[in-house]
C-alpha cells in the first residue's frame, strides 16, 4: 500500500482520532495541573487505576458511564494525595509524582489480583459502542474518522473545549493561569493559592484516570498490567508540545497519534519486513522527545511551575 | 497553615518522623494483606521467615539487594545534584548489553583482565545513556525527568530487538536471549559453595567511594552545592553546566555496573526480565536512605528483604506479591513527608 493511500484513508483517521482520545484526556488533565503551577507525575499511575477502576466496575455491573465516573472518582483520590504532598507541605512534585505513579501502579495490580485470583485472562465488558452522529458522519472521509467514535471520543473533545474556555474566558481560569504564573498576586487579591493548586490537581488527576479508562472502556474491553506502556510519559511531552494551550495540545495529540496510526500500517507494508518491528515500537518515544527538543527553545513554561509557594516567605 | 524551620531540630526531632514513616507503611500494609484474607500478623511473620529464615533465604535477600545498591546509588548521586535520574532502568541495561557484547566469546582473555574491561565497558555505556537526557537538560533546558523515563522505554526495546537480532543466541531455541557468557567473564562467588557473587562486593566497594567522593572531594562538594542552588553555585564560580554532566556520567554508570553484576554474578545471560524494575526502586532505596551512600546499603537490604520476603509468603498463603510494592511505595511518600516534618514545624495561622 502506497504512503497516500494510507493517508487518504478514513480508516487511517479515524484510528489516529482513536488513538488521540486518551491522550486528550490525560493531556487536559496534566495541563490544568501545570498551568496551576504543578507537575504532576503521577499521570502514569493515575491512568493505570482510572483503566482498571473503570473496566472493574462495569465487570462488576455498573453502567458504562458508571464506570468513567468511578474512574474519575478514583483518579481525583490520587490527585488528592498528590496535592497535599506536593502544593501544602511543598514536597518535591518529581518525588511525590514517581511514588504517585509506583502506588498507584502497585494498589492496582494488587486489587486486581484480590479481585480476580487465578485468572489467566481477564474478563471482556461489554465496550463503548461507535456513535454515527447523524449527518455529519455521511460527509466523506470527514465523517467516518470524526462522527463515527465512541462517546467517550466526544467527550474527550468537548472537554479540551471546555477547559480552553474555562481557562481562558472565566474568572476562575484566570485564577488557576495565576497560581502558575505569579502566585504572590494571587495570594495578594485575598484567593488561597494553595486551594487553587491543590483543587486544579485534583480535577487534572480526575481526567487523567478517565483516559485510562478509555483504554479498557472503548479502546480495548479489557484490562492487561501494561496496556498504558508511557502514555503517561507521552502526555507530559504533548503538554509542553502544545505549548499549554488545549487546543495545541489537542492538535499534538492527534498529530502524535497519526504517527502511530501510521507505523502500525507501514510495518504490514514492505518495508516493515526490513526494519525490525521495534524500531517503529519506538517511534512514539523518540517522536516525545524531539517535540521536547523543538519546543524547548520558544515554549512558554508557566512561571511558577514546580515552584511551592508558601506564605509570608518571597 | 505554615510551615516553620527549626533551626536547632533535637534527635528525637530528627529520628522519630522517619521511623513513624517506616511504621505506617508496615500498618497500610497490615491493612490491605487483612483485605486479602491475609491475618497481617501471618503475613509478617512469613515475610521476615522468607527473607531471613534460612541460609538460602539470607542469601537471595543479599543478591537481591545486589542491584538495588547500584541503581539506588545512581539515584542517590543524581538527586543530590538535583538531576532527576529516573532512567536508572535503562542505563543498568545498557551495562548488562556490553557485558554480554564483550563477554560472550569476543575477548578471549583471562578473568583477571576481562572482568575489569567488562565492568568498565559497562559503566561506560551506562555513562553514555544519561549523558544525552544530562546534554539535552544543560543545552535545550528539556526537564531530564521525562526524557529519562522515555529512553527506558527506547532502550527496552533496543534490547528486545538485539536479543531477536545481532545478540540472539543461536542455540536458544528460539527465545529471545543472548549467548551465555565465556567461564571467564562470570564473577566468582565470594565463599564457595555459597550462592553469592563478588557483584555484592563491587556494591559495597561503590558505596563507599561515592561516600568518599561525596564527602572528601572537591567534585563532592560541588555536586552538593549545585544540588541546593544552581544559581548560588553558579555565583561562586561553580561550573554548574560540567558538574551537572559530571554528576550524569557517575550515576548512569552506577547503575549500569548493577546490570554488569546482574550478568556476570548471577544469571550470565541477558534476557529481556532481566530487572523487574530495579531501575525505579532505586528511586525508593535512595530517599528512603535520604540520599545517603551509606544509607543506600542499608535500604536496598530492607527493600530486597520485603520483596523476598514477600514472593515466599505469597507462595505459602496467596496474598498478592504487590503488597511489597504497595509497601515501598507508601513507605517513600511518607518518608519525603517526614524528612520535611524533621526540618520544619507546621503552624496553624
Amino acid at each position: 500500500m502506497d504512503l497516500f493511500d494510507i493517508l487518504l484513508s478514513a480508516s487511517f483517521w479515524a484510528a489516529a482520532i482513536r488513538i488521540a482520545s486518551p491522550l486528550i484526556f490525560a493531556t487536559i488533565g496534566e495541563l490544568i495541573c501545570e498551568r496551576a503551577g504543578v507537575l504532576n507525575l503521577g499521570i502514569e499511575g493515575i491512568m493505570v487505576a482510572g483503566a482498571f477502576a473503570g473496566w472493574i466496575s462495569v465487570w462488576a455491573g455498573l453502567p458504562l458511564w458508571g464506570g468513567v465516573a468511578v474512574a474519575l472518582l478514583v483518579g481525583m483520590a490520587f490527585g488528592a494525595l498528590h496535592s497535599v504532598l506536593s502544593v501544602p507541605f511543598g514536597l518535591s512534585q518529581h518525588v511525590v509524582g514517581v511514588g504517585i505513579t509506583l502506588l498507584a501502579t502497585s494498589v492496582t495490580f494488587y486489587t486486581y489480583r484480590v479481585v480476580l485470583p487465578e485468572v489467566s485472562s481477564p474478563p471482556k465488558i461489554q465496550a463503548f459502542q461507535p456513535y454515527e452522529i447523524p449527518l455529519l458522519s455521511d460527509i466523506p472521509l470527514l465523517g467516518p474518522a470524526l462522527f463515527s467514535q465512541t462517546p467517550l471520543t466526544y467527550a474527550a473533545f468537548v472537554l479540551a473545549l471546555i477547559t480552553g474556555l474555562v481557562l481562558f474566558r472565566t474568572p476562575l481560569g484566570l485564577a488557576v493561569r495565576a497560581a502558575g504564573e505569579n502566585p504572590s498576586a494571587v495570594a495578594a487579591q485575598g484567593l488561597s493559592v494553595t486551594a487553587i493548586r491543590m483543587g486544579a490537581v485534583i480535577v487534572g488527576s480526575g481526567f487523567m484516570a478517565v483516559g485510562g479508562a478509555f483504554l479498557t472502556m472503548s479502546a480495548f474491553d479489557s484490562f492487561f498490567f501494561d496496556m498504558v506502556g508511557g502514555r503517561g510519559w507521552i502526555c507530559i511531552a504533548l503538554v509542553v508540545f502544545g505549548a499549554w494551550r488545549p487546543g495545541k495540545a489537542v492538535l499534538g495529540a492527534i498529530l502524535f497519534a497519526a504517527f502511530d496510526a501510521l507505523q502500525i500500517r507501514v510495518q504490514q507494508t514492505s518495508l516493515g519486513t526490513v526494519i525490525p518491528y521495534q524500531i517503529f515500537l519506538m517511534m512514539p518515544y523518540v517522536l516525545s522527545i524531539l517535540a521536547l527538543v523543538l519546543m524547548s527553545r520558544s515554549a512558554q513554561v508557566p512561571a511558577a511551575l514546580m515552584v511551592p509557594f508558601n506564605k509570608g516567605t518571597r | 497553615m505554615r510551615l516553620e524551620p527549626i533551626s536547632q531540630p533535637s534527635l528525637q526531632r530528627r529520628l522519630l518522623p522517619p521511623a513513624v514513616a517506616i511504621a505506617a507503611s508496615f500498618l497500610i500494609a497490615a491493612l490491605l494483606a487483612q483485605i486479602a484474607g491475609g491475618n497481617p500478623f501471618a503475613v509478617f511473620g512469613l515475610i521476615f521467615k522468607g527473607a531471613l529464615g534460612s541460609k538460602f533465604a539470607l542469601l537471595e535477600t543479599l543478591n537481591r539487594a545486589t542491584p538495588l545498591i547500584f541503581t539506588g546509588l545512581a539515584v542517590a548521586v543524581a538527586f543530590r545534584a538535583k538531576l532527576w535520574n529516573i532512567g536508572a532502568e535503562a542505563q543498568l541495561y545498557a551495562g548488562a548489553v556490553i557485558t554480554v557484547v564483550l563477554g560472550t566469546g569476543a575477548l578471549a582473555w583471562p578473568a583477571p583482565v576481562l572482568l575489569p574491561t567488562l565492568a568498565i565497558g559497562a559503566a561506560l555505556a551506562g555513562a553514555v545513556v544519561l549523558l544525552v537526557p544530562a546534554l539535552l537538560k544543560t543545552r535545550f533546558g528539556v526537564d531530564e525527568v521525562v526524557t529519562t523515563l522515555l529512553f527506558n522505554f527506547i532502550f527496552l526495546l533496543f534490547v528486545s530487538y538485539l536479543l531477536e537480532g545481532p545478540l540472539k543466541d543461536p542455540m536458544g531455541m528460539g527465545w529471545p536471549k543472548s549467548s551465555r557468557l565465556v567461564p571467564e567473564a562470570r564473577l566468582p562467588r565470594i565463599v564457595e559453595g555459597l550462592r553469592l557473587h563478588w557483584g555484592f562486593a563491587l556494591a559495597l566497594i561503590c558505596a563507599v567511594s561515592v561516600w568518599i567522593i561525596d564527602r572528601k572531594t572537591t567534585l563532592g562538594f560541588e555536586m552538593r552545592a549545585v544540588g541546593q542552588n544552581p544559581e548560588a553555585a553558579r555565583f561562586a564560580g561553580i561550573p554548574v553546566t560540567a558538574v551537572i554532566l559530571k554528576t550524569a556520567l557517575l550515576s548512569g554508570g552506577l547503575a549500569a555496573l548493577g546490570g554488569f553484576s546482574e550478568v556476570a554474578g548471577l544469571k550470565g545471560s541477558l534476557t529481556l526480565d532481566l530487572s523487574p524494575g530495579f531501575g525505579y526502586t532505586g528511586i525508593v532505596v535512595a530517599m528512603l536512605a535520604l540520599l545517603n551512600p551509606i544509607g543506600v546499603v542499608a535500604a536496598s537490604l530492607f527493600v530486597a528483604m520485603i520483596f523476598v520476603g514477600a514472593d515466599s509468603m505469597s507462595r505459602a498463603i496467596g496474598v498478592p506479591t504487590y503488597l511489597a510494592d504497595i509497601m515501598l511505595a507508601s513507605a517513600l511518600l511518607l518518608m519525603v513527608l517526614a524528612i520535611l516534618f524533621t526540618k520544619f514545624r507546621v503552624r496553624r495561622d
